[in-house]
């Protein structure tokens, strides 16, 4: 059976195992009048961003536009210097670990042991969580990313793909709302791109809301749902996926940035 | 397709004293896996003793009565050695994130770090015990003197952790926890120098009182202030 089967089968599973959601029309990320700075530099200067449920936005930007700061904020690894930040009806930096708890991150980083094998990374991060019977869901999650066969081997000998693959695991280990991304292509080969692909997709199958920083033009084209692109510190612009049909992504990056 | 809920599944309130155990479980874990951290504050602890011992060629007398100093010395050095290194393990794979995104209290983050990074210099110390009982042909195995370097430990450990969570943050990491850490600690080493050498002279307790006093007092107000700080300091 294929990787892609594989990760099919599970997303049914997983399906399977939700519940209804109360219906709401709350959005999942409201961020309001954004400001962050470091000392005298002013990294983001007001930014305004909404993201309804189940939506996958991609966070584009040059660099140093703000994007990681954005992000990081976003995780409540950061805090803002004014304005508001709400996820999931919990407000930063007040209910930070009501927030974390429905928080997935994964970075350009690993987040992981290179002294421990795959499966003691994810059985920590499982206690961190406080996961109950958390044996069952760190074999689900290792067969999620394809590292079943690899449990027990060291994090420091798996490549940069796997490592990014089980990166992911251990975002979704306790089944997060909301999964941020933060160039989670970089330093990836073609096959581990394509991987990721795979995985990514899936992630916004199961209907979790997405929101994803990247240079990478085409592989947001490819997964998002929307596109806000992030120019000196404030949403220069915004598109959804249906706004774009008339025009390529790349022209409206490079227009957003221009005006 | 079903929307998901809003609550994680499977879930329960991650609490404040599994999170602690699992710090202590992962870091004990993968030190015993490399050993890089114990080795290399063990190797420098003994190279300190080794060169003290070259270069006080004292008698026994004057050698007991610089055993404290040379001692705490040690551990001083070896200590930032290791607090150093615990947190830039954590620092260098965006570990320090993983631990934070986690949605527990931050300070379970410092006392899971603290009891590791007291464990891995208790571990050295009672190697370097009777390393040094050997070479300087004093004997430390006194339960007093136990006690005092336990109570000195844990209160260099708790600032230190504290410390070198936040010099870790910076470029000169390595250069900038001494720089904060020995002025800070001053007063925990000198308590401590006092009263290890008022058990190795075999002074009374009255005169020995004073000093372990003070200890205690110094690890319950670095505790205290490290718990409420550790918040603050590692969030940007």
């Amino acid at each position: 059976m294929c990787r892609g089967e594989v990760l099919s089968l599970i997303l049914v599973r997983q399906e399977q195992g939700r519940e209804d959601p109360a219906p709401t029309k709350q959005k999942m990320i409201t961020v309001k009048k954004l400001v962050k700075r470091f000392g005298l530099k002013t990294v983001l200067r007001g930014v305004d961003f909404e993201v309804q449920p189940g939506e996958f936005v991609a966070l584009l930007g040059s660099n140093g536009a703000g994007k990681t700061t954005f992000l990081r904020i976003l995780a409540s690894l950061s805090r803002p210097s004014l304005g508001e930040v709400n996820i999931a009806g919990y407000k930063l930096p007040h209910e930070a670990a009501q927030v974390r708890a429905r928080l997935g991150v994964v970075s350009h980083l690993p987040l992981l042991y290179g002294d421990l094998s795959a499966e003691e990374n994810l059985r920590f991060y499982a206690r961190m969580y406080g996961i109950a019977n958390y044996q069952l869901r760190v074999t689900e999650i290792l067969e999620m990313v394809g590292l079943e066969t690899r449990r027990r081997d060291l994090v420091r000998t798996f490549s940069r793909g796997m490592q990014q693959r089980l990166a992911i695991g251990r975002a979704m280990l306790h089944d997060p709302d909301v999964m941020l991304f933060d160039e989670p292509y970089t330093g990836l080969d073609q096959d581990a791109s394509a991987m990721l692909d795979d995985v990514l997709k899936t992630v916004a199958a199961q209907g979790r809301t997405v929101v994803m920083t990247s240079h990478d033009l085409a592989r947001a084209e490819n997964l998002a749902t929307r596109f806000d692109i992030l120019s000196h510190g404030v949403i220069a612009a915004s598109a959804t996926r249906k706004q774009l049909k008339k025009t390529d992504l790349l022209t409206f990056y490079k227009q957003a940035l221009a005006g | 397709m079903a929307k998901k809920q809003i609550i994680p599944r499977q879930q329960n309130s991650g609490s404040f004293t599994k999170a602690i155990s699992a710090i202590v479980w992962k870091d004990l874990r993968a030190e015993f896996r490399s050993y890089e951290l114990i080795s290399s504050m063990l190797v420098f602890s003994l190279l300190v003793i080794l060169i003290f011992n070259f270069a006080l060629e004292l008698d026994i007398k004057t050698r007991q009565s610089v055993t404290a100093g040379v001692l705490w010395a040690t551990f001083a050095f070896a200590g930032t050695l290791g607090l150093n290194r615990s947190m830039a393990i954590e620092k260098d794979r965006g570990c320090l994130d993983g631990l934070l995104l986690a949605p527990v209290d931050r300070s379970a983050i410092y006392f899971g770090k603290f009891i590791s990074n007291l464990t891995f210099m208790l571990i050295v110390e009672a190697i370097v015990l009777p390393v040094y009982s050997i070479l300087y042909n004093t004997n430390l195995f006194q339960p007093g003197l136990l006690m005092v370097i336990l109570l000195g430990s844990i209160g260099y450990t708790a600032i230190g952790t504290l410390l070198a969570a936040m010099s870790v943050q910076t470029r000169t990491r390595d250069v900038l926890l001494p720089i904060l850490l020995f002025p800070v600690a001053f007063a925990v080493l000198l308590a401590a120098v006092k009263a290890s050498g008022g058990f190795l002279d075999g002074s009374g307790f009255a005169e020995i009182a004073f000093p372990i006093n003070l200890l205690i007092a110094y690890d319950i107000i670095f505790i205290s202030v490290s718990f409420m700080a550790f918040d603050n300091i590692v969030e940007e």
